[in-house]
């Protein structure tokens, strides 16, 4: 019999490949006139950092390591060698409120290799979601994993106590699927992302009509994690993929994760993990698409694929676009401030704001703490008129990239846009 | 010019400052100083309360204001009453009621800088305090926590409520060395500050906390500088994991070096299973399926 702690090394080192650690954007609940503990609703808190810079905000585990599966990637798939162990609901129950008590994460991420059926799996993860809720009211966050295969009931169960259901697509076309993880489909995975956004639209339209019948309680959000690296897929296909999801299932998000080494490596994909600076540009021009109007095509297209490794998307972007600047800071509308490199929502906002009152002089920008050498040449101020030279010159470029060592340092460590809820490694579960 | 000598808290502030605007007292005039920095140079003048009587609901300020303040005044810096003062005039008897829509006004910036780091070090006081178990309460049943934290602003009445809305359901205490707030499941309620051997040192969890800390831990992929940025190092000695930090670091090299030395495993067949059998069936279905759909005959 395997003590506590050696499952929890297990199933622990057994989950740690899932990106996805956001305990934020749960509906608000807390635990007050309750016996239990637990509240979500405001942004997320991360509890602690590992050095790999990732946060640590919830009890990361799987139920069992055990898989049927044979995904080439994992750690867990069935032709691995890998100790197996499986945690009993109660031990997992446990373990959440005395970690959650101590105040040493907010919430339980649980996922599960699959054992005997979809079905089976599911209903092991759901019955620990059960008692968390049901028996211990419960009210910190819930991330479940779901397997697309499993039935509508049960991940509408799952959803009835999860703030958060995902369901990872893994790569993002089924050849790939077919050579790497054999037993997984893509359209079953839209299918059941299709079935889950019902649900949570359901919930939002209840929000806006209080006489009609209220449906039962669901998950506020759904996301999905894709491997990098790991098949031939372009930085477009990647993107275009995840587009699809933001669009057709209005996935909360799209996590990247760069595959990396494993103890287990498999014979079908020998080691040859990816720069993680390629990770971090697929974030930056995820972060284009949904908060900056960006399409998919002016990023990466069939043309030219692949985002560009030493700058970021929307500098290049830029750099791409010369005749759209530079731009205004004092007149010009908000849509095309957001296209200017090294300007983000944030200050836009400000800016949009400020210049209501007073024109726009550089002194008021370096006071917004820009970064002014980026800006410089993209913009125009009360005071400022950069030389169409300067934008025109092809040295432009070059006077952006990081100088050769520094790329190197940045390739181990590259900064993140907005580091709390994404920094991730490789694929693991369901 | 006067000298204003008020407690360390937002309240007082508040009452002064109302004080000197009904007497249309400009800021240039008024040096503020509060008990934390308190000196016998200093002559006391108490606010006169009448004068904030009078005429301080004519006051009209943007509630935004009101916010900004009450956590600017959390703040550490001397300079923080004085400023906030200030804009508080110029909002109002300066008539530039839309002072705080500018980012790019220096006094907006300084006050937006104070807000901005009150407001993290209230989110790294709801991350990192770390409860250990004391006891039960005989009588109730409740669980009982005590913890230790060392804010760097005068945040524990702001950080507090948190704590309350999450863990009402067990007792609770944070000491911090100048204030420390305790719940009961019935009120929230605030005592003077206390010296580091006040709180105890470890809880019998600790341990499983650091295993799960060190499997979750991915030594492909180290990136120190991401920790140390959001896990400052002044945390560490409050933090259970932090004392395994170092040897991670020190053992990720030699770890990923035996992953890359590990034989590659061939793929294994499938065993004889039901599900995965109905698996591969359908997956063959629907390639077939898709096939037929792009044959143009
Ligand atoms: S990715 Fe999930 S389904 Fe595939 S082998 Fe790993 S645990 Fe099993």
């Amino acid at each position: 019999m395997m003590d506590i702690t050696r499952k929890l090394e297990i199933l622990a080192d057994a989950a740690k490949y899932d990106a996805s650690c956001a305990s934020s954007g749960a509906a608000r609940k807390d635990s007050r006139g309750s016996k239990g503990v637990g509240s979500t609703g405001g942004a997320g808190i991360c509890h602690s950092y590992t050095p790999d810079g990732r946060c640590v905000s919830l009890l990361k585990v799987l139920m069992t390591n055990a898989c049927l599966y044979d995904c080439h990637y994992c750690i867990n798939r069935r032709s691995s060698n890998v100790t197996r162990a499986r945690f009993t609901p109660d031990e997992v129950v446990q373990l959440t409120l005395d970690f959650y008590k101590r105040n040493y994460i907010e919430g339980l991420f649980l996922s599960s290799g699959i054992i005997r059926s979809a079905d089976h799996t599911m209903e092991l993860v759901i019955e620990v979601a059960r008692k968390l809720r049901e028996v211990h009211q419960f009210r910190g966050y819930i991330h479940l994993k779901t397997i697309p295969e499993a039935s509508q009931e049960l991940i509408a169960q799952a959803g009835r106590y999860a703030d958060r259901i995902s369901i990872n697509v893994e790569l993002p076309s089924q050849q790939s699927l077919n050579t790497l993880a054999p037993e997984k489909n893509l359209a079953r995975t839209e299918s059941a992302m299709g079935h889950i956004r019902g649900k949570i639209d359901e919930r939002y339209a209840e929000k806006r009509k209080p006489d009609a019948p209220k449906p039962p309680p669901f998950a506020t959000g759904q996301s999905t994690q894709m491997l990098v690296g790991a098949d031939a897929s372009t930085d477009a296909v990647i993107l275009g993929c995840a587009d699809k999801l933001y669009t057709a299932h209005r996935l909360r998000r799209v996590y990247y994760s760069a595959f990396s080494p494993i103890p287990e490596p498999s014979a079908i994909l020998p080691l040859k993990a990816p720069p993680l600076i390629r990770e971090h540009r697929l974030y930056q021009a995820d972060w284009l698409l949904r908060f900056y109007d960006f399409k998919v095509e002016e990023i990466a297209s069939a043309a030219a694929p692949h985002l560009d490794l030493a700058l970021d998307p929307k500098l290049s972007w830029a750099l791409r676009n010369r005749a759209t600047f530079p731009v205004d800071v004092n007149k010009a509308p908000r849509e095309l401030l957001l296209r200017i490199p090294g300007l983000g929502v944030r200050n836009v906002e400000r800016i949009v704001r400020a210049r209501r009152y007073t024109g726009l002089r550089l002194a008021d920008l370096i006071r917004l703490r820009l970064q002014m050498k980026k800006l410089l040449p993209f913009i125009t101020a009360v005071d400022h008129h950069p030389a169409k030279l300067g934008l025109d010159s092809d040295s432009l470029r070059a006077r952006f990239l990081p100088p050769p060592e520094q790329l190197e340092i940045n390739f181990g460590a590259p900064p993140a846009p907005a580091a709390t809820d994404f920094l991730s490694v490789r694929s693991g579960e369901l | 010019m006067r000298t204003i000598v008020i407690e360390p808290e937002y309240e007082a502030w508040r009452a002064a400052a109302r004080s000197l605007l009904a007497q249309g007292v400009a800021p240039e005039e008024v040096l503020w100083t509060d008990d934390s920095q308190e000196s016998s140079l200093f002559v006391r003048e108490e606010p006169t309360v009448a004068a904030a009587e009078q005429g301080a609901s004519a006051i009209k300020v943007p509630a935004a204001f009101m916010d900004m303040a009450r956590s600017a005044a959390a703040h550490t810096d001397a300079r923080r009453w004085g400023m906030l003062y200030r804009v508080l005039w110029r909002l109002t008897r300066g008539a530039e009621r839309h002072l705080l829509a500018m980012a790019t006004d220096r006094d907006v910036r300084q006050l937006q800088d104070w807000c901005k780091a009150v407001g993290r070090d209230i989110h790294k006081m709801h991350a990192f305090v770390r409860f250990r178990l004391v006891g039960t309460d005989a009588a109730t049943g409740r669980e009982q926590f005590v913890a230790w934290f060392e804010p760097e602003h005068r945040i524990v009445r702001l950080a507090t409520p948190f704590f309350e809305k999450r863990f009402a359901g067990m007792d609770w205490s944070i000491l911090t060395p100048y204030e420390c707030a305790h719940w009961d499941g019935t009120r929230l309620h605030f005592t003077a500050g206390v010296s580091r051997s006040s709180a105890p040192d470890e809880d019998a969890l600790d341990d499983l906390w650091r295993t799960y800390y060190r499997n979750i831990f991915n030594p492909a992929r180290v990136k120190i500088s991401a920790m140390q940025s959001e896990m400052p190092k002044k945390y560490w000695k409050n933090l259970p994991e932090a004392s395994l930090i170092a040897s991670l670091i020190a053992e990720s090299t030699g770890r990923v070096q035996g992953m890359l030395e590990t034989e590659e495993r061939a793929a294994k067949p499938a065993p004889n299973n039901a599900y995965l059998k109905s698996l591969h069936a359908m997956n063959q279905n629907e390639a077939a399926a898709q096939n037929h759909e792009s044959d143009p005959a």
